[in-house]
């Protein structure tokens, strides 16, 4: 023992790095700090160290070619001793990291950790929340299957939305003009070299800051923060009311750094690799793209936002939000801080989770894509053909083969872009019918170039008979009143 | 005695100078080329054109009155591309010399565009983009008609003018 004490030592005069690291871990911090609320920031990073140490062995076995990636992944996958599980611990760790900073984020927000003198952490932790986005969108697209590439097309269409400079914007995006062999070596250059490298700068720089300035004290009501007394009154906390980092905050980090690590470790054993799903052959064009969980709300919204607002808001909307984030400790740097009197915050924080949450899970339903294989391979249900007439069988017929259900549900299945057409009947009237179907509207194609006039009759004819038991028809009262002018011509007008 | 107190103050400046300057000099040298390679992809007419005619194949392969599925290669393929150099396109024969060629990409975010024959419709699995026979726009979100590339007939094959990924900012 008092060898190595002596070793120690002998290295220690040299080193000079035991007194600073013993000051680290003995600075004091508020006492409240000492909190399950604090471990997100460094469950993180452990979370990010975790990535490289998986990433660094990933690379020894990864092919950056665009004709061989797909197979080095495969190879991966089944050949390598281990090498599915460390891909499985690469893509459950990134899920993880992006999750857990997402929880730091609100929770920095919500505790108005962000406020002086904290703004530039904030500024900094929001360049850190990019870049992780960033690891997240090029990893993808390293796997590098018909997910990836189809991907990267919608990224490059969403650049060449961008007036006058798009163009050029997509041959960055791509590396060329195309997606092609250079395009994945540009992706594994930023993702490999130039991204992380960047996240490790700035969560340096990040990490110390909360050293440097303190760890945000937890935020009473009505403990206001001014330029004047906030050093100061911070001061006073950590001396009479402070506890040394190590251990008494330091314990938690480490306990929750090894449940997030401990996690990771068991959804990659359980639940394995993420693909590659089919290889990055644009030819099959089978394809249903689908981008990873952190950018499906993205893959709903562009769904969903009207046609017309959707180039201005894909244009405006990022730079919106990258300058709230921005600007956000300079427009409210000082002042309260808690979430119980920042009724605002709580309300933003709830709007954007329920926001994503939402888009997340349509995103993952996916709604709004035809179901491409419904005609052949879903039935009409039974009951919708008993006691029919043939005509209206013909009409069901017609319904199956010219592939209305790549949209419209019948008996639940098919596509759900359009309304199911379980009871269209008690909808729309006769008139209504045959005009939805031959001009279409309501995003929904007209059919009349493509339907002979028996078609339309035996169609119309199948689907006025879609009603539930009890139902009545859809009428036009403007019809019935014709229908009875007509039958009683002698009769006065009722008024 | 202090050495450095002794020296005159503009001499030491002048060579702190110096040293800023070469370095300046060298940080240049050096960042011209780096920033040109970073962004070559990006200048327009840097190195080749991004277009030139390849062949679909012989005109007899695309019966008159169908759509049909093509593929080319890349003209500007490397040779680590791999799968990525062949890019598909859907040919619709109208009469005997009169064709479309669309790109398999959908206008709205580029996903392939699907053609089914019996609704006479090319249908986008992304988010549901319809278009109709002749690449028209039928529903959904995409903000124009498919794009379509500029085809020629040489010797009884069909050619088209190729090499990029058509987007709203440049077409086929």
């Amino acid at each position: 023992m008092g060898t190595l004490r002596a070793i120690g030592a002998w290295i220690d005069r040299r080193l000079q790095l035991a007194a600073p690291i013993r000051e680290m871990a003995l600075h004091r911090v508020p006492r409240s700090t000492a909190s399950w609320f604090y471990v997100f920031g460094s469950v993180t990073f452990v979370l990010f160290l975790l990535q490289v140490v998986t990433g660094i062995c990933l690379a020894f076995a990864y092919v950056p070619s665009a004709s061989e990636a797909w197979s080095s992944l495969q190879a991966l996958n089944h050949e390598v001793p281990a090498g599915w599980f460390l891909r499985a611990m690469h893509f459950w760790g990134s899920t993880f990291m992006v999750g857990v900073l997402l929880v730091h984020v609100v929770q920095v927000f919500l505790f108005g950790a962000f406020k002086f003198p904290r703004e530039l952490t904030w500024v900094f932790g929001v360049v850190l929340l990019l870049l992780t986005l960033g690891m997240a969108f090029t990893g993808q697209v390293l796997r590098f299957d018909q997910d990836a590439y189809w991907g990267i097309g919608i990224g490059a269409s969403i650049m060449g939305r961008v007036p006058l400079v798009g163009a050029q914007l997509v041959h960055l995006l791509l590396g060329g003009p195309i997606i092609a062999g250079d395009t994945l070596s540009h992706f594994f250059a930023l993702h490999v070299f130039i991204v992380p490298g960047l996240l490790l700068a700035f969560a340096g720089l990040h990490i110390w800051m909360v050293l440097k300035l303190g760890i945000n004290e937890w935020p009473m009501p009505g403990r206001l923060v001014t330029r004047e007394r906030y050093l100061e009154q911070y001061e006073e906390l950590t001396r009479k009311d402070g506890v040394p980092f190590v251990p008494d905050a330091f314990q938690r980090d480490l306990t929750a750094a090894g449940v997030a690590v401990l996690a990771v470790i068991v959804c990659a054993a359980w639940l394995g690799p993420s693909g590659p799903s089919g290889p990055p052959d644009p030819t099959i064009v089978q394809a249903v793209p689908k981008p990873d969980f952190f950018f499906l709300w993205l893959y709903a919204a562009l769904s969903l936002l009207p046609p017309n607002l959707e180039t201005p808001l894909l244009l405006t909307a990022p730079v919106i939000v990258l300058l709230l984030l921005f600007l956000l400790p300079f427009l409210s740097g000082f002042g309260e801080k808690s979430w119980r009197r920042r009724p605002v915050s709580v309300l933003a924080v709830l709007l954007v989770a329920v926001s994503f949450a939402a888009l997340t899970r349509l995103g993952e339903t996916m709604p709004w894509s035809p179901h491409m294989e419904a005609w052949s391979a879903n039935p009409i249900p039974a009951r919708a053909l008993a006691a029919r007439s043939p005509l209206e069988r013909q009409g069901a017929l017609v319904l199956q083969n010219k592939q209305c259900r790549s949209c419209h549900a019948l008996g639940g299945t098919g596509g759900q872009r359009g309304p199911a057409l379980d009871d269209v009947a008690t909808r729309l009237t006769h008139d209504q019918l045959i005009r939805q179907v031959l001009q279409g509207g309501g995003n929904m194609p007209a059919y009349a170039k493509n339907l002979s006039p028996p078609e339309v009759t035996a169609l119309v004819a199948f689907l006025e008979t879609l009603r539930r038991e009890g139902h009545s028809p859809a009428r036009d009262p403007a019809q019935r009143e014709l229908r009875l002018d007509s039958a009683e011509p002698s009769s006065p007008p009722h008024r | 005695m202090d050495d450095d107190a002794a020296r005159p103050p503009s001499r030491r400046g002048a060579l702190f100078r110096l040293g800023l300057a070469l370095n300046g000099v060298a940080a240049a040298l050096i960042l011209t080329p780096v920033v040109r390679y970073f962004i070559a992809p990006g200048r327009r007419k840097a190195t080749r054109s991004d277009h030139a005619w390849v062949t679909l194949g012989p005109i007899a392969q695309f019966p008159e009155g169908e759509t049909r599925l093509a593929s080319f290669k890349n003209p500007f393929r490397r040779p680590w591309d791999g799968a990525t150099a062949d890019i598909p396109c859907w040919v619709r024969r109208i009469a005997k010399e009169k064709f479309q060629v669309f790109a398999i990409n959908c206008a709205h975010l580029g996903c392939p565009v699907r053609w089914f024959p019996q609704s006479e419709l090319f249908l986008c699995p992304c988010h549901g983009g319809a278009y109709y026979a002749d690449g028209s726009l039928a529903a959904g979100p995409p903000p124009r008609g498919l794009f379509e590339y500029r085809y020629r007939t040489d010797n009884g094959a069909l050619a088209i003018l190729a090499g990029r990924l058509p987007t709203l900012a440049e077409s086929a």
